[in-house]
């Protein structure tokens, strides 16, 4: 029988070779090939790429040392000599300084995303799949979160903890994993009323085979959408925490705590306290752009 | 075709109330009552023909029976197991044997999964060794008429619905089970399409020696296939009985309602009977004794205080109406239920 079928299957598929059907994509395949087209999305993934490029490669690539330099030197305009950027206020290498902080900014928008993503994508699915009392303790749990804004709760945890990149990283990451929880869950639910679910259950798959199978593929395309638009913003959070002290510990470069520090140098010197938040500003501005291509490159209901 | 022997599926006293929930603590308020009460059994290879309007608890008595919701009372037995009691293990035995087709073709199938990726996973959630799984898919594939190396990498939206209930059909059928539910499969197809899905069912049962619960609201659709019919109003069962018999002489006067709001186009055939009118009465408060004598023209006094039991009529024929039961009332219209002799009773 099978026998048959593949000699005349692939008889008829040599038939149709000459009829230029559409050839079938696979998911991911469909997104990228969407993404493409997105000339915006394109560039701004390029602007991410460059500028994770520049922050990975900053030891190699800086031409001065990151945390001293003469103060004889300060604030210097940019396009002086020796220092494309300029100098700040201590008389550091505005692009050694930029670069490196590129490197702190940039682990403290990813790093908390990505630990919201993977715990709460977890527990959302939890507690939109296990239902009643489970999905209740999970999701009052999150809305105690909720209750307090978002900066302010990231300010509390930060001071509480002591400045810091890493008590940033967990200040961020408690602040985001609820939201990435509400979202799961919403869609889980969403989710699990299609029919296609009810018939996986009714062909007596385990709810593990379910979850990864049906479940998953369709919760991770709003999850992972959301979870772009939280790295600008988390970036900017950082940022925020940096700015008000609570970040990275000086002498370390970070770009929110070192527009603080320039903050007092803007009448003396205008242009070089506006480059960290250029660079915050294209950065965040970038990986929004990117979300945005993104979720309309997954939205695969045609 | 029917055998009398033990049924594949045994129903007894089935019940399923849903909650409803109100107010600002969500107290339960009342009860949506789905199935109520209903027994009936499937003989191998039978196809029982189930039709109802909207909302009669058709389509929950299908998702009880394999377990998608729980029964609140009563019995199933396929074959030798108690479906109720079954255990989580039991139950993935039994989905091998018994399996679901959905009514909307759009929403049951992952839009994110090629259709032969969808029907494998039924195989592999029942370990069936994925290296064989390829073979077997296709093997389904075109024995429901659909050429495996043009649409197996194809993706659902790609696909015409009669395609994709097609691809339903062959997802459930790949786990080779005994008996299928069909819940309203043609229901939301175009009427030529509809003929050939039917046709394919017909096939099928022939081919594989299959049982239907086939689940419908349109009589044509359930009489074309079915050898026997229950005719469902909110929540249960009022008529049971071999197709032809429940159409050339349905008995209940609900079914003979149905049967004369079919549209015909032969003039001599037209019934003569009123269309019936108005919607089916809430199923949280149904009305007292016979749910149908709101609706029905030969109510009497006994229909609202006594509910008609399900009962034998005729020889194989069940009826839950009190114009047929034993007692006064017995005689008044037994021979002729739609005819004369029911002005007396409006």
């Amino acid at each position: 029988m099978s026998e048959e079928i593949r000699e005349e299957a692939q008889v008829r598929s040599r038939v149709l070779e000459g009829l230029d059907l559409p050839k079938p994509m696979a998911y991911w395949h469909q997104v990228w090939w969407r993404f493409r087209k997105d000339k915006i999305g394109l560039a701004s993934a390029g602007i991410i790429v460059i500028v994770v490029l520049l922050s990975v490669l900053a030891p190699w690539i800086s031409p001065y040392a990151t945390d001293y330099g003469p103060v004889s030197n300060r604030l210097a305009n940019p396009f002086s000599e020796g220092h494309i950027l300029g100098t700040d206020e201590q008389g550091r290498d505005m692009v050694t300084r930029l670069l490196h902080g590129g490197r702190n900014s940039l682990i403290a928008g990813v790093v908390p995303v990505f630990i919201a993503f993977t715990i709460g994508t977890l527990l959302g699915i939890i507690a939109g799949f296990a239902g009643s009392n489970i999905n209740t303790l999970i999701m009052r749990i999150v809305d105690i979160f909720y209750a307090f804004p978002a900066i302010l709760l990231a300010i509390a945890i930060a001071g509480a903890l002591g400045p810091g990149l890493s008590n940033t990283l967990i200040a961020l990451s408690v602040v985001y994993t609820p939201r990435v929880i509400r979202i799961a869950e919403s869609v889980t639910v969403q989710a699990k009323g299609f029919d296609f679910v009810e018939a996986a259950r009714a062909s007596g798959a385990s709810d593990i085979h379910i979850i990864r199978s049906h479940i998953l593929p369709n919760v991770l395309s709003p999850v992972l959408v959301y979870n772009s638009t939280l790295v600008s913003i988390s970036i900017l959070a950082a940022a925020g925490l940096g700015f008000l002290g609570l970040g990275i510990a000086a002498p370390h470069a970070e770009w929110g705590r070192m527009l603080n520090d320039l903050r007092q140098s803007i009448y003396v010197n205008t242009w070089v306290p506006i480059l960290p938040g250029v660079a915050i500003f294209i950065t965040a501005m970038a990986f929004n752009l990117v979300s945005d291509a993104v979720r309309d490159a997954m939205d695969v209901r045609l | 075709m029917i055998n009398s022997q033990k049924p594949l599926l045994d129903v007894k006293n089935l019940r399923k109330y849903f909650p409803v929930r109100s107010g600002p603590l969500r107290r339960v308020s009342a009860h949506v009552k789905a199935v109520d009460d209903v027994s009936f059994d499937v003989k191998q290879g039978e196809i029982l023909g189930l039709v109802g309007e909207s909302g009669c608890g058709k389509s929950t008595i299908a998702r009880v029976l394999i377990r998608l919701i729980d029964p609140d009372a009563g019995e199933i037995h396929f074959q030798d197991m108690d479906v109720v009691k079954a255990s989580g293990r039991e139950m993935k035995a039994l989905r091998r044997r018994m399996q679901i087709v959905f009514q909307d073709p759009w929403a049951s199938l992952n839009p994110r999964m090629n259709i032969q990726d969808a029907i494998a996973f039924n195989l592999l959630a029942h370990q069936f060794p994925k290296k064989d799984a390829l073979e077997k898919v296709w093997e389904g594939l075109d024995n429901v008429g659909l050429n495996p190396a043009q649409f197996g990498l194809r993706y659902p939206h790609e696909l015409s619905g009669g395609q994709r209930q097609r691809v339903n059909i062959a997802r459930a059928l790949v786990l080779d089970p005994q008996l299928l539910l069909l819940d309203e499969p043609v229901s939301s197809l175009d009427k030529s399409i509809q003929a050939q899905v039917l046709n394919l069912l017909g096939e099928l049962r022939e081919a594989l020696g299959l049982t239907y619960i086939f689940i419908s609201h349109d009589l044509h659709v359930v009489g074309y296939l079915s050898d026997r019919v229950a005719v469902m109003y909110l929540g249960k069962v009022v008529e049971l009985a071999e197709t032809n018999e429940l159409y050339n002489k349905p008995l209940h006067p609900y079914t003979q309602a149905l049967l004369g709001s079919v549209p015909t186009m032969n003039p001599h055939q037209r019934s003569t009977q009123p269309p019936l009118t108005g919607d089916p009465p809430s199923p949280i408060a149904p009305p007292s004794g016979c749910r149908f004598r709101t609706r029905c023209k030969h109510a009497m006094e006994v229909c609202a205080q006594v509910e008609p039991p399900l009962q034998e009529a005729e020889a194989g024929r069940l009826v839950a109406c009190h114009l047929y039961g034993e007692g006064e009332h017995a005689n008044a219209s037994e021979s002729s239920p739609a005819g004369a002799g029911d002005e007396s009773l409006g």
